[in-house]
């Protein structure tokens, strides 16, 4: 038996600034077996808590990592491998286990953030991966890249990925001349130029949804496939989430906002909330939030319907909804012609941060067939 | 996007964007560039520790040194904020008051109220606070409570570059006038700092950890201490047992009661930590308050940590002995739970 | 600029045509009427708290003030209706004031000491000796930064310009070479202490020279010795020439403050003010000799003035007082 049978689990890097990530519990018991994707353990850092899942699939040999202790980056947590491989052998490996040095230089590589000029002003971006077709992921109103910290690496295996702050948001451009579905799609065109990006598969969360269904149809021969995660556009109904979260001025009344987001509150931590405070609290951002509220969800209605102008020219599309989303009802799933449906139990508006694994594989599995 | 940035560099940051952004924002104050009519070079200092280095130059005619003359320029600071203005006066050292509160306490503060509501003064005074400095009794006080006490100041003291900026950028922002205290050991603390302008509302205390058994309160360096404490008595510190709530008040006045009370009301003890004396103090007042509004919440006595009731001495062994420290929090915590 | 003492106005020239004689009358008639007023009021026991008169001073106030627009800023004293009037604040709102009253020029909030309207360009009375001057140079510091030509002008009493905040204003407002000007109103007393007691020097113009200021003083009972060189100072800081100073040496004709008993004060002192030092008088005489304006035409402004004070008294015995909850308001702009 070869120790390439042994595969780790390690602790994993979630993010720019995750440095260490507490382990908070178990989901499955040694000797467990184990599919790509299933969630393993639970694990749970200053920002967000979150499930590892296997990428390789085996039976759970050893369980390393102890509930309620904090480990670095790529520490060891635990072993899978086939049930033949020897437990003396396990036991070598995780003795003889070393971590992997921070490679400086690979890790610059891999978590930079990047800035492209664009028509629109300075966009950031992330980018992973290298080979096969472009995916770009689209995050949602008042959302940023970052909210994908669970998808960009998974999606990264088998594709360029890029992940976009959209006009107003993240750390791109605040001074937006007219905040619309229109501007932040053609800020998206603008991008896919500036990056030289002939075409792409785009995977859009609620706003982004919009947008790349939009794009789909002003730009079909850009747009290889559409998933549409908890999008906008398919339907008109859409929760007070959008007010109240352009309304919020505090930590106290941010945090229920952003608690309807997910089927767990507890996903969101004092760090989500100050993260999304901070960026709330730039100079314009206000300002933006107010316009693009106006303009896509004015009157607490849906204003932009792109599904519609899809008819006929719609890529091969994937839609996913997370069965409690409490934003956008999980009835809008059906409302895209031809398009595979998956709607996920346990989980919110949030559905591709909360069941992460099950949303990567969905979306690869969609990508490889389009 | 996020840089690390030092207090320092956060502060001149906030400075220099604002001056940018409003041709009405200028700065006074005593050899804030430095080198004035000499023979070698301009900006030399950038203010006594380089907080507003690099400003003189790049706006030209809006970077003031002054004489060393506190009541005169503080109080044309005010005059001018009175007139339209919005000047940032620096006081170097908040100890200098001294020479120049008239103009402050008798002027700036009263000017919106004693003239009916037509008058406003959108000043904004920064000064270098509290002990640690080596810099004994007239440079090191923590004279925040002194302030916080006149109605029409407002009063602001971060802990963290992050804040720095932010409160600093409302400050400028702020039509009232306000005292920006700077706590000179926190200058080279480092923290994530947008480059983009932003600004930190007044009146919002920061609850910088969660915890069920004891509120901490502090505001400056003691928020750093406050945390160091809280840490040690967690259950995986050496003293096990205790999660503290820290707040970070950010501002004395307005002073965020409902986070402090709201947190008392769950954890049931309160420790009150404060760089200042001990009588007439942040720490009292914010004790005071928790017991009038919280005395049924309250499961053990309020305790105060506040430096103790002399000057600031000079001889280092005397000075740190002076600072609160992390371990008299905790001890005062363990004191609290035990009753 | 010549820092020396500058002799009586030439009688015939005058400074002003007749409708500039006409309204410095008026505002000096005016200041005298609301003074006299006050003082008859006061007696009363119906104004709150004290009340500092500027009867005997007029001259000074209004010589200096017809030189000003809205933009010029003044930084007044404790004894400051009369640079308020001459400054063009309501009469009406000022005697409200005084009287704690809801429509006042500060809302009932400031009173006497604190009246205020910078919409006037009058920046405040002040019940801090002294602290008027480094406001000034914040005046004159916003005017150079807006480069609108306006002065910032501080009035000290003798007894003041003993404050730091007064000479430390001096050499601010001289290396910054402000727009600001300084009164020193030289009455005699600062309270009940003779000027000469608590200044050790026999001229401000010294005391400006200290400082690298130019400085003249004037006999401030003359308006037109005021005026003119109130004009040649002021015309010299709107056009970039840096700040002076101004002594206008004068006589207070009541106390410090309404029912001070004046023990400090000479045998017949008040009476020789009254008789021979009346700056109102010493006006109406020259202009009537001149031939400018005929005394039947200062008596009808008199009646006029006299209207104003009896409908601005009305007015402030009958406006409302303030209510309870304007006691916490206006602290801050927001808080």
């Amino acid at each position: 038996m070869s120790a390439s049978r042994i595969v780790p689990i390690v602790m994993p890097k979630w993010g720019l600034s995750m440095k260490e990530g507490k382990v908070t519990g178990w989901l499955l018991e040694d000797g467990s077996p184990i599919n790509i994707g299933d969630a393993i353990l639970e694990v749970e850092t200053d920002k967000i808590a979150g499930a590892v899942e296997a990428s390789e699939p085996g039976v759970l040999r050893r369980r390393v990592g102890t509930p309620d202790t904090v480990y670095p980056v790529k520490a060891l947590l635990g072993v899978i491998a086939e049930a033949a491989v020897p437990d003396a052998e396990i036991d070598a490996y995780v003795a003889s286990y070393v971590m992997p040095a921070a490679d400086e230089g690979e890790e610059d590589q891999a978590a930079k953030y990047e800035f492209a000029d664009t028509p629109t002003g300075t966009l950031r971006y992330a980018r992973r991966g290298g080979a096969g077709d472009n995916l770009i992921l689209l995050h949602g109103f008042g959302g940023d890249l970052d909210n994908f910290l669970f998808n960009i690496d998974a999606l990264g295996e088998t594709a360029t990925v890029y992940a976009l702050d959209l006009p107003g948001h993240g750390q791109s451009i605040k001074n937006v001349a007219k905040p619309d579905l229109a501007s932040l799609t053609a800020a998206l065109a603008g991008f896919m130029d500036k990056l030289g990006l002939k075409d792409a598969h785009l995977v859009g969360h609620s706003l982004g949804g919009a947008i790349a269904m939009r794009m789909a149809a002003e730009a079909p021969g850009r747009v290889k496939s559409l998933t549409l995660i908890c999008s906008a556009g398919l339907g008109s109904e859409i929760g007070s989430y959008v007010d109240d979260f352009v309304a919020a001025q505090g930590r106290k009344d941010l945090k229920p906002v952003l608690e309807t987001l997910f089927a767990d509150k507890s996903q969101v931590s004092r760090q989500l909330v100050d993260d999304v405070l901070k960026y709330k609290r730039l100079d314009g951002v206000d300002a933006f939030l107010k316009a693009l509220a106006q303009a896509v969800f004015g009157g607490r209605k849906q204003q932009d319907f792109p599904a519609a102008q899809l008819a006929g020219k719609a890529p091969p599309a994937l839609v996913i909804w997370g069965r409690e989303d409490a934003v956008i009802p999980a009835a809008h799933a059906g409302n895209l012609p031809g398009a595979t449906v998956k709607v996920i139990d346990g989980a919110g508006h949030m559905v591709f941060m909360e069941k992460a694994g099950e949303v990567n594989a969905l979306i690869k599995a969609h990508i490889a067939r389009s | 996007m996020a840089r690390t940035l030092t207090m320092r560099q956060a502060i001149n940051e906030a400075l220099d964007q604002e001056m940018a952004r409003d041709q009405n924002v200028i700065l006074m104050g005593e050899d804030i560039a430095g080198g004035q009519g000499g023979d070698g070079e301009l900006d030399a200092w950038g203010g006594p520790l380089g907080v507003t280095k690099g400003l003189y130059h790049k706006h030209p005619g809006r970077v003031l040194d002054t004489p060393l003359s506190e009541s005169a320029f503080i109080g044309a600071a005010i005059g001018a904020a009175a007139c339209g203005m919005r000047p940032v006066a620096e006081l170097m050292f908040l100890d200098f008051m001294g020479v120049c509160f008239d103009q402050i306490f008798n002027q700036a503060a009263k000017f919106k109220y004693m003239f009916g509501g037509k008058a406003q003064t959108p000043i904004v005074i920064r000064a270098m606070v509290g002990a640690g400095f080596r810099a004994a009794a007239q440079h090191s006080q923590m004279l925040t409570p002194l302030f916080t006490h006149i109605p029409g100041l407002k009063v602001v003291c971060p802990s963290n570059a992050y804040d720095a900026k932010g409160l600093l950028i409302q400050s400028i922002r702020d039509n009232d006038p306000v005292i920006f205290c700077e706590h000179k050991n926190l200058y080279d603390s480092q923290a994530d700092v947008p480059a983009e302008s932003y600004a930190i509302p007044f009146g919002e205390a920061n609850v910088v950890r969660d915890g069920g058994d004891c509120t901490i309160v502090a505001y400056g360096l003691m928020v750093g201490r406050a945390m160091e404490a809280a840490k040690q008595l967690s259950p995986k510190g050496p003293k096990g047992g205790v999660e503290c709530e820290v707040i970070d008040l950010r501002t004395l006045s307005p002073i965020d009661w409902d986070t402090v009370i709201d947190s008392v009301e769950r954890t049931g003890r309160l420790v009150c930590v404060d760089e200042a004396n001990p009588r007439c103090s942040i720490a009292s007042d914010v004790s005071a308050m928790v017991a009038q509004e919280c005395f049924k919440a309250l499961k053990g006595p309020i305790r105060m940590v506040t430096a103790p009731h002399t000057p600031v001495p000079f001889s280092p062994v005397l000075e740190d002995l002076y600072i609160p420290s992390a371990a008299a929090i905790a001890a005062a915590v363990t004191k609290t739970m035990a009753q | 600029m010549k820092t020396a003492t500058k002799k009586k106005s030439a009688p015939a020239a005058f400074p002003l045509d007749r409708a500039g004689l006409l309204k410095a009358y008026r505002t000096m008639r005016t200041i005298r009427e609301f003074e006299e007023r006050l003082h008859a009021e006061f007696a009363k026991g119906d104004i709150p708290g004290f009340v500092h008169l500027y009867a005997g001073e007029e001259a000074a106030g209004t010589g200096i003030m017809m030189h000003l627009q809205d933009k010029d800023r003044i930084a007044s004293t404790h004894r400051g209706h009369g640079h308020c009037i001459a400054k063009g604040v309501d009469p009406k709102a000022m005697m409200a004031e005084i009287y704690g009253k809801a429509s006042g020029s500060c809302r009932g909030k400031g009173g006497s000491m604190h009246i205020a309207d910078l919409s006037k360009g009058m920046m405040g009375a002040n019940g801090i000796l002294g602290a008027g001057a480094p406001l000034a140079c914040g005046a004159a510091l916003a005017a150079k930064f807006r480069g609108d030509g306006a002065v910032g002008i501080s009035f000290i009493g003798d007894g003041a310009s003993n404050q730091g905040t007064f000479l430390e204003s001096l050499n601010l407002a001289a290396v910054w070479n402000l727009p600001a000007i300084f009164v020193v109103e030289n009455n005699g007393y600062a309270e009940s202490t003779s000027r000469d007691y608590a200044v050790a020097v026999d001229s401000y113009v010294d005391r400006a020279a200290g400082f690298g200021l130019p400085g003249v003083t004037v006999d401030g009972l003359d308006f037109f010795t005021v005026y003119e060189a109130a004009g040649e100072i002021i015309k010299r800081a709107r056009e970039g020439g840096g700040p002076a100073l101004l002594e206008c040496k004068m006589v207070r004709m009541y106390g410090h403050f309404e029912g001070d008993q004046q023990a400090y004060r000479g045998k017949g002192e008040v009476e020789d003010i009254r008789a021979n030092k009346d700056c109102l008088k010493m006006f109406s005489e020259r202009v009537i000799e001149a031939g400018i304006i005929a005394r039947g035409e200062l008596e009808a402004i008199d009646r006029e003035c006299l209207a104003v004070i009896d409908e601005a008294l009305a007015y402030a015995k009958a406006a409302p007082l303030p209510k309870p909850a304007d006691l916490l308001n206006d602290v801050y702009v927001s808080y």
